[in-house]
């Protein structure tokens, strides 16, 4: 069995995978994707399957097009990725399977963007469709604020500014859950605590066990199922709890990271995602 | 393994497990340091931040 694990930027994450699959015999073969110029249909590394970790979204994309039009199955599958790279498409996608999420509006110029705002209500939640991190997130508390939000989006973003992403702000108890699914199955989960309204553990957000309930089973497994059509991946679900409305899903992260969350939940994960993807060509099912 | 950072010439200390494509920051300068090859040793400036990197 030939493993290749797809990344530039060798993150903990990367590490602790390619650990796991050294301890259980299998030495990866690393494939850095800025080394990759083929033709299509011609990128045959010498693997059977490829983990795909590149910390560039765009790039990881391309990348996973290229070894699956070559017939080298991916984790996750282009399809999956594609959907939870987007929050458009993410968004349209729970919406189809009937997924509980915030109120969103999909606004496609400056004008259109503050009649959304002004639709969902203060605050509202501004994202770019493709981001992650917390990178450019803004809450806009009052028409001012989303006046100068567009304005300064629509003279200094690019082209990728020029669709407004507007979502309601729930009122959650100064924390999210961070839900990690394997399959379509959750494996673990944490909460991620921090007085600012956004909790991402790269923006300063604290880890803590969040126990796995038979409701955030339920939600990831259905959010899961919808992004991947039903395959699974190695997914990372965001939650939020609304007080009125239960668990939300936020988002769906497709190249997780998990440094924090191993000796938090109990859960050896990347050993959970190796024993997965080799799984997924049949070994060891 | 030791070597320099790019930026100060300070001398960085690396782990004997490092990996080509890992991330160091030089604890004098703090630049970002990428390790490009292992042997021999040879660091560069690490890429900086894209819009979309990220999970």
């Amino acid at each position: 069995m030939r493993v290749g694990i797809l990344c530039s930027r060798v993150r903990v994450e990367e590490k602790l995978l390619f650990a796991a699959f050294e301890a259980m015999g299998i030495s990866p073969l690393r494939l850095d994707e800025r080394t990759i110029a083929v033709q299509v249909g011609q990128y045959l590394p010498e693997v059977d399957v490829v983990l795909e970790r590149s910390v560039s979204t765009g790039v990881g994309l391309v990348a996973a097009q290229l070894l699956e039009a070559a017939g080298i199955p991916t984790i996750n599958r282009y399809e999956t990725a594609a959907v939870c790279a987007d929050k458009i498409r993410t968004t349209i996608t729970l919406e189809r399977a009937g997924v509980p999420q915030p109120r969103t509006e999909i606004a496609l110029s400056a004008e259109a963007a503050l009649t959304a705002i002004e639709r969902i209500g203060y605050p509202a939640v501004l994202k770019p469709p493709v981001g992650s991190w917390g990178r450019l997130l803004a809450r806009v508390n009052d028409r001012d604020a989303a006046e100068a939000v567009i304005e300064h989006k629509t003279v200094l973003g690019g082209i990728g500014h020029q669709v407004f992403y507007v979502q309601e702000y729930i009122e959650k108890p100064a924390r999210d859950i961070r839900a990690f699914v394997v399959g379509t199955e959750t494996i673990c989960a944490i909460y991620r605590s921090s007085p600012h309204w956004i909790t991402n553990t790269a923006r300063g957000g604290a880890a803590s066990n969040c126990p796995v309930t038979p409701d955030i089973a339920d939600i990831c497994h259905r959010a899961a199922a919808a992004v991947s059509s039903g395959a699974g991946g190695v997914l990372a679900i965001d939650l939020l709890e609304d007080p009125a409305r239960g668990l939300l899903v936020c988002e769906v992260n497709h190249t997780m990271e998990f440094r924090n969350s191993i000796d938090t939940t109990g859960v050896n994960i990347p050993e959970r995602i190796a024993w997965y993807v080799l799984e997924s060509v049949g070994v060891l099912a | 393994m030791q070597t320099e950072c790019v930026e100060c010439g300070a001398v960085i200390t690396v782990s004997e497990d490092v990996m080509q494509g890992e991330i160091l920051a030089c604890s004098d300068c703090g630049a970002e340091l990428e390790v490009i090859e292992l042997e021999p040793l040879t660091l560069d400036l690490a890429p900086m931040e894209m819009e979309d990197w990220g999970e």
